[in-house]
């Protein structure tokens, strides 16, 4: 390998904001028509690592050399950066939503880069793109070449931003993110056509991921960032079997486990918490033009869910973006009218603040966002004890507050650690420790079902390992229900007793854990499977 | 924003009292870090301290502005003019009508045998005729008035000191009046939506085209005109703006996570609104303060110069600029008055633009 001339070589590279120093000293070679995968957890310095070689980064300080074939891009004039950036270097990002602009059709903005980088008359560079387009396995290219990108979905969106870097024929593609905004289903799809595109040019790709399975998947070597420095890095193979730093290790060794699950028996005779039959959901559609005035449509968001709840179990709810799993949460909560009949123990959800309050105290919920769950302005405090002071408004201060800190060491959060811990504000804390707040919030009134919205989806592989683990302790421990809604198949092999898959509004399957998460009955279910472990490379 | 409950202020307390330390970065709400920012910002704290100093002094204005004096000492007794009304007799004069303290004779009366009055910096309240001015009115800047006078003989720089005063209230009070009513129409529409919104919407599409200026017109025909009706009329008019912008905050805020845990926790509507989305939709409200604060300056002053505004007599600088261009050879009156007025809305954009800078959520403390 030290023959072939390096394509990409960091050297020493330090990216510090405002005097913060943020990536520390990276040493990276790439080859050409390179695989490589740089992974990290949010905040390792991964994307500005990428971001800084191709310097887009404003304000950031760059130290060190980004040798691109032998000359060093941090001493390179920007006209000459400008024909780099996409001429041989290009970019794929995360959210194509954003990355494209929506006031052109797909069709001109890729059409716009081969008159700019490749000189093409307009005639054929619109050819072109149509080729472009058909090469990305879009369906119908030429007329998505006239769509916007509100036209099109999320995986025809990510088919187009990569028709668009691969116009200019790049030496190298920095795909950051490519996957993560899509669903399951298509994750897999979008790989596999950037590992054929990969192949065809003959360019060297570097993936920008957290998730294991993708690198795994598609990379030949890997590289591992911690907290601004690279810890590892080597083959995808070596690294996967025996990796050398405990970093590594932690990261390969966070899918959630079932090991502390409790035990399930179902019997005819067990005592249901809760069960609803029929459940519905439906929102009034805006009809466009006059007749919008008189009339609503409606969208039925969820067809007829049949589901019961015994204590102390977790029912998973699995199911893709638009499946009506977030419509059947709050339906579940109370937050939205629902049809068909809802039961907890006999009570129902009235549809008012204080014919509801008894209820309110037996159901609580936690939600994906970590960063939107909490109120920015309340104190830890605040926002923990609310539910108390409201539901048994006989306590006293004192009793509130040890009952509120048993409830925060009862989540892994204790005064030890942070002796201010009750007047601190959201701000200061990270995603997991502000779910495990959120947890509080919900735990602390003991309810007897929690709902939980995608608890885990939006923190980093080892953050959702520690969270999964405490929801299996709470459960033993208090004898909770869960109702756990999720797109991640490893969430629910860890966490559900029993599983119901959701598609369009539709219950597909529903039935115990083991059977439907190892051996559906439906080819949806089989399908997502398929697509969340390509090749079942971790199968437990 | 809101007063802390027990449970905080008790940590807090003793937090504060074991170290005695200050409170760490992670304690501070997010309205004292906002302030921290704003007082990074030199000229906006500036602003703001010159801003307050000036509407404390001329809270004080018939302290430093008066024809009477502060206190006289007069054959052997106090009296406190400023705040008493005394007779021309008691100063040795003929008639029981209040003293001129400008009158030569009174002036005489008291600095002899060991009399003594001590007068304001300014000798001039700003509705003091001045009956023994040597010069012609309009007088220009002499040393027995600063700013020289107007065309009615009165004291420039008094004029200005109490227009500034009730210019300053008055913006203060519509402002006051507008956030209040903004916010709550603002806050209806946004937190309950459908129907409430839908008729409050077309309530402020209809009431934002009546025609402002003619209804002003109008009622100062019909009724007496006085700042109380000014107030009235425009605080009408004024809190539609306002009011979109809290219902739009709110119709963010109501969906976000920590509203539908709040509802799941069983909190009634008014409990989310006062403690949830309430202080976490005062960004805009907050924001605009400065400018809604010229603004309504810059409207008072507008309708002064029409001679639409405040009853005649009463202090105001629009009244003034009117004055001003009607004597344009008295440049004093035009110039001073300018210089206030400018004076005063550069202070309060700076502090806006300082405040605006601090409530930026893009902003990082450093």
């Amino acid at each position: 390998m030290d023959t072939t001339p390096c394509l990409l070589e960091l050297k020493d590279l330090h990216v510090s904001f405002a005097g913060q120093a943020v990536v520390h000293g990276i040493n990276l070679r790439m080859y050409p028509g390179e695989r490589m995968a740089l992974v990290g957890e949010s905040g390792s310095g991964k994307s500005v690592t990428a971001l800084s070689v191709l310097r887009l980064l404003e304000s950031a300080e760059l130290q060190g050399q980004v040798l691109w074939q032998g000359q060093d891009l941090l001493q390179q004039s920007s006209p000459e950066m400008q024909r780099i950036r996409g001429d041989e270097i290009a970019m794929i990002f995360q959210e194509p939503m954003t990355a494209l602009n929506p006031l052109m059709t797909v069709g001109q903005q890729i059409s716009e880069v081969l008159q700019l980088k490749k000189f093409q008359a307009p005639r054929d560079a619109d050819a072109r793109a149509v080729a472009l387009l058909a090469e990305t396995g879009i369906d119908d290219p030429k007329r998505r070449f006239a769509a916007y990108p509100h036209q099109l979905s999320g995986g025809q969106r990510q088919r187009a931003m990569m028709a668009m870097a691969l116009a200019a024929e790049p030496k190298l593609l920095l795909a950051d993110e490519p996957t993560t905004a899509l669903d399951a289903s298509l994750r897999l799809q979008m790989l596999e056509l950037l590992s054929d595109l990969q192949q065809k040019t003959g360019m060297a790709v570097l993936l920008i991921t957290h998730d294991l399975a993708l690198v795994r998947h598609f990379a030949e070597r890997i590289a591992v960032m911690e907290k601004g420095h690279l810890v590892e890095q080597g083959s995808v193979s070596d690294v996967f079997a025996q990796a050398q730093h405990p970093y590594t290790q932690k990261l390969l060794d966070s899918r959630p486990s079932r090991e502390g699950l409790a035990p399930f028996q179902k019997s005819a005779a067990t005592e249901k918490l809760m069960d609803a039959k029929g459940l519905q959901v439906h929102y009034p559609l805006a009809v466009s033009g006059w007749r919008g005035w008189f009339q609503k449509q409606r969208f039925t968001a969820l067809y007829g869910a049949d589901f019961s709840l015994v204590p102390g179990t977790t029912l998973g709810v699995m199911g893709e973006s638009g499946s009506g799993k977030s419509s059947l949460a709050q339906a579940v909560l109370g937050l939205i009218p629902c049809e068909g009949s809802m039961s907890f123990r006999g009570q129902t959800w009235q549809n008012s603040p204080a014919r509801d309050k008894s209820l309110r105290q037996k159901v609580q919920v936690v939600f994906q966002d970590p960063y939107g769950s909490l109120s920015p302005r309340k104190t830890v405090g605040e926002i923990v004890s609310e539910g108390l002071r409201l539901h048994q408004a006989q306590l006293t201060e004192p009793e509130i507050e040890s009952r509120v800190l048993a409830t925060l060491v009862e989540v892994g959060l204790n005064t030890l650690e942070y002796p201010d811990l009750l007047s601190r504000y959201p701000h200061a804390f990270s995603g997991g420790q502000r779910q495990r707040i959120a947890l509080a919030r919900a735990l602390v009134v003991e309810p007897q079902l929690l709902v939980l919205d995608e608890p885990t989806s939006a923190l980093d592989v080892t953050v959702q390992k520690q969270i999964l683990k405490l929801l299996q302790n709470l459960q033993k421990t208090r004898g909770i229900s869960y109702l756990l809604i999720t797109h991640d198949i490893d969430v629910l092999r860890a966490m559900a007793h029993e599983v119901m898959v959701l598609q369009s509004g539709q219950v597909l399957e529903a039935g115990p854990a083991h059977q439907v998460l190892y051996e559906p009955s439906h080819e949806y279910t089989r399908s997502l499977l398929n697509a969340f472990a390509p090749g079942d490379a971790f199968s437990t | 924003m809101t007063a802390p409950t027990p449970l905080a202020s008790s940590r807090m307390d003793a937090a504060v009292n074991s170290g005695g330390e200050p409170k760490t970065q992670a304690q501070l709400s997010p309205t004292v870090r906002a302030w921290r920012r704003f007082k990074r910002n030199r000229l906006g704290l500036a602003s703001l301290v010159i801003f307050v100093t000036l509407f404390v002094l001329s809270l004080g204005a018939e302290f430093l502005s008066n024809d009477k004096p502060l206190v006289v000492r007069f054959q052997g007794q106090w009296y406190f003019p400023v705040v008493q009304t005394l007779p021309e007799k008691v100063f040795g004069g003929d008639f029981e009508t209040p003293a001129d303290y400008l009158d030569p004779f009174i002036q005489q009366q008291l600095h002899k045998d060991g009399n003594w009055a001590l007068q304001a910096p300014n000798p001039y309240h700003h509705s003091t005729l001045d009956y023994f001015a040597p010069l012609p009115n309009p007088a220009p800047p002499t040393a027995r008035n600063w700013l020289g006078t107007d065309d009615r003989g009165r004291d420039v720089l008094a004029r200005l000191l109490y227009g500034f005063r009730v210019s300053v209230l008055f913006a203060l009070a519509l402002t006051l009046f507008g956030v209040v009513l903004g916010v709550l129409t603002g806050a209806l529409q946004g937190f309950f939506v459908g129907k409430t919104d839908l008729v409050f919407q077309r309530f402020i599409e209809i009431w934002s085209a009546m025609p402002e200026l003619y209804l002003l017109i109008i009622f100062s025909a019909i009724f007496e005109p006085s700042v109380g009706l000014l107030l009235i009329l425009l605080s009408l008019f004024g809190w539609m703006g306002l009011s979109d912008y809290v219902r739009a905050e709110f119709l963010r805020n109501r969906q976000l996570d920590y509203v539908k845990s709040a509802r799941a926790l069983g909190l009634g509507h008014w409990q989310i609104i006062w403690r949830h989305v309430l202080p976490n939709s005062m960004t805009p409200v907050v924001t605009f303060l400065p400018f809604r604060m010229s603004g309504a300056i810059l409207a008072l002053t507008s309708l002064d110069f029409l001679g639409l505004g405040v009853p005649p007599g009463t202090p105001s600088l629009g009244e003034l600029l009117a004055q001003g261009k009607n004597n344009i050879d008295a440049w004093w009156i035009s110039l001073s008055t300018f210089a206030v007025l400018v004076v005063t809305l550069l202070l309060l954009t700076f502090m806006g633009d300082a405040l605006r800078d601090a409530l930026d959520p893009r902003k990082v403390d450093a």
